[in-house]
């Protein structure tokens, strides 16, 4: 039913996807806490940054990732010498676009599921002999759960129609950085490849479209066994 | 004891809070919304950090400002109930109870607390299947199971409608009889205080006016813009003394007399703290006869306020020469000119039986050796 290269396509369009979220949660999550809770100097500039990748042109991300992750860019030199991890022209380079570009999505779900966390049962997990650790970990985060996964689902999304920064970042190579996007936009370079084009293109409305409404179906359970109204 | 004396600014209101209080028995913080009172307890139990000052409980320092120490709320030992349960909505009851239990727990067994709170059959159900009585029992529960040393109670019933409140009270009455724990009570309802409390303190912008029992503190006319004017009335030490089973009334003795009420379905020697409105006490200068009210005791008047508009207060002894009983009567300025009313003269003061209510009556604990 589906062609080999479509196969393909698909299969590291979820490699990168599903990567590019794993990496980026705890990241997310972290930055959302701070936004959420903490109040500090240069938050609102902290705020912009992140959401720098939502407003800027995706040509202009990946241009920033190859001059600072590229084999000899600043941070891509040290993470070769140190750890001998490569970004650059293979998949984990074009997770990495992924992730950035998916990153002030995740951020914004998880901060305001985090914001409607009433501060106030962490007060009382304190009182009941908790760290401010654990009452994290048992109160805090089990009660963000829905909020977390709206954010990887939404970054998930967004992640697997990436295509500006990892064409710019990774460019097109086949079965390393020639995910479904970029497979498409290669076809629609061919003359008389409309048809293969048009499949592609169903391709990625079906797999956006799971990712929605999978996100919505699981958030609105975890929502209500959450407030215990199972 | 209990030591607190703190300073804090909150934006522009001033906390300036200082006192000692027994590490035991009940001791209710009252005052008007605002005053203060939650920032004390909140203060005590480490969720809000003084400016200044100092807090000791029990020889232990929680709190140093000169000395850097701060105790984290977790390590303070001490259970908080708050207005709004605060339970946790992703556990079920049982998970909320253990949330915070010791395995080497010196206070009561889960079992004992679940019994004591009489929470058996809610425990494996979710907090918003909880009716707000049954949420703030199960919060009550699970302050107790972290063993604490001191417990403190944010207006615990003001959430409540009526029957819920009658419904909770019992209880909270149980911790104080059976378990003897003492208890940090914050409330602005004189009704629940003169039901638990022993020992009050009273808070006025920021700062403790006044430290006392519950009945010398009500009968200070100084303090009544604090205890409630409208409410303005006396609290008198009885015990119950008798049941007269054909009308259906109970006899409450205290020194210099006996207060016949609506029968109280508790045994003979229960001490019984009992609120009477100033509104509710009719004066008169010779013994009243062909009356339908039973409750006349002799006595004199000891002291007028100011009068306010139409009204006023006047304070009585009814009480013997050797033990005074202080109560309050309200009465227009037109009646105590004609009765010519003054310190000194001999009245008799009334109470209507029905006038007090189950509103008017409150146990307390040591008051039967006193009274007896």
């Amino acid at each position: 039913m589906l062609t080999p290269l479509e196969i393909e396509a698909l299969e590291l369009s979820l490699l990168v996807g599903v990567t590019s979220i794993i990496a980026a949660l705890p990241f997310a999550l972290a930055c959302a806490w701070l936004l959420a809770r903490r109040d500090f100097w240069g938050k609102s500039l902290f705020d912009g940054i992140i959401h720098l990748p939502l407003v800027l042109p995706p040509v202009a991300v990946g241009f920033a990732l190859l001059v600072l992750f590229g084999r000899n860019g600043v941070i891509g030199a040290f993470l070769y010498q140190t750890f001998g991890i490569v970004f650059a022209f293979n998949w984990k380079g074009a997770a990495l676009a992924s992730g950035v570009m998916a990153f002030p999505l995740m951020v914004r779900a998880m901060r305001l599921s985090l914001e409607a966390v009433d501060q106030r049962l962490e007060a009382a997990a304190r009182s009941l002999g908790s760290s401010p650790w654990r009452a994290f970990l048992t109160v805090t985060l089990p009660l963000t759960v829905p909020g977390i996964l709206t954010g990887a689902i939404l970054g998930f999304a967004r992640s697997v129609g990436e295509f500006g920064a990892t064409i710019t970042f990774v460019s097109n190579i086949p079965g390393q950085t020639r995910t479904l996007p970029v497979a498409l936009y290669t076809l629609t370079q061919i003359p008389g490849s409309d048809l293969a084009a048009w499949r592609l293109a169903g391709l990625s409305v079906a797999l956006a479209l799971a990712a929605l409404i999978g996100s919505e179906m699981l958030a609105r359970r975890m929502g209500h066994r959450l407030r215990g109204l199972d | 004891m209990i030591e607190i004396a703190i300073e804090k600014q909150l934006g522009s209101f001033r906390l300036g809070a200082r006192l000692d209080a027994p590490e035991s028995g009940v001791t209710a913080l009252f005052g008007r919304s605002g005053m203060g009172k939650t920032s004390v307890i909140n203060a005590l139990a480490g969720l809000l950090r003084p400016d200044r000052g100092r807090i000791v409980v029990g020889g232990t320092i929680l709190f140093d400002s000169a000395r850097g120490i701060d105790v984290p709320p977790e390590k303070r030992r001490l259970g908080y109930v708050f207005q709004e349960a605060r339970l946790f909505p992703h556990y079920s009851v049982r998970g909320n109870l253990l949330y915070g239990a010791k395995k080497e727990s010196a206070g009561p067994s889960f079992d004992a607390v679940v019994d004591l709170l009489g929470i058996k059959d809610l425990l494996a159900r979710r907090p918003a299947d909880l009716s707000g009585g049954e949420k703030q029992r199960v919060a009550i529960g699970r302050a107790l199971l972290a063993s604490p040393r001191l417990l403190l109670m944010d207006e615990p019933l003001a959430s409540l409608d009526e029957p819920r409140k009658n419904e909770i009270m019992p209880f909270i009455e149980r911790l104080r009889d059976e378990l003897k724990l003492p208890i940090f009570y914050v409330s602005h309802e004189m009704e629940e205080i003169i039901r638990l409390a022993d020992l009050l303190v009273l808070l006025d912008s920021g700062k403790v006016a006044a430290t006392g029992s519950v009945e010398d503190l009500t009968s200070r006319l100084d303090l009544w813009p604090l205890t409630g004017r409208y409410e303005a009335g006396a609290v008198i030490r009885t015990v119950l003394r008798g049941h007269d089973t054909s009308f259906g009334l109970s006899e409450l003795a205290f020194p210099g007399g006996r207060l016949r009420v609506t029968r109280l379905a508790l045994p003979l020697g229960t001490p019984i703290r009992v609120r009477i409105h100033a509104r509710d006490v009719v004066l008169a200068t010779e013994k009243p006869t062909h009356l339908s009210i039973r409750n006349a005791f002799a006595g004199k008047v000891v002291e007028l306020a100011p009068p306010r508009g139409p009204q006023i207060d006047l304070k009585l002894d009814i009480g013997t020469a050797e033990e005074p009983v202080m109560l309050w009567a309200r009465i227009t300025q037109r009646a105590c000119q004609e009765l010519q009313l003054a310190p000194g003269k001999p009245i008799f003061a009334l109470v209507k039986t029905v006038a007090l209510d189950h509103h008017s009556f409150g146990q307390y604990e040591g008051g039967a050796a006193e009274t007896a």
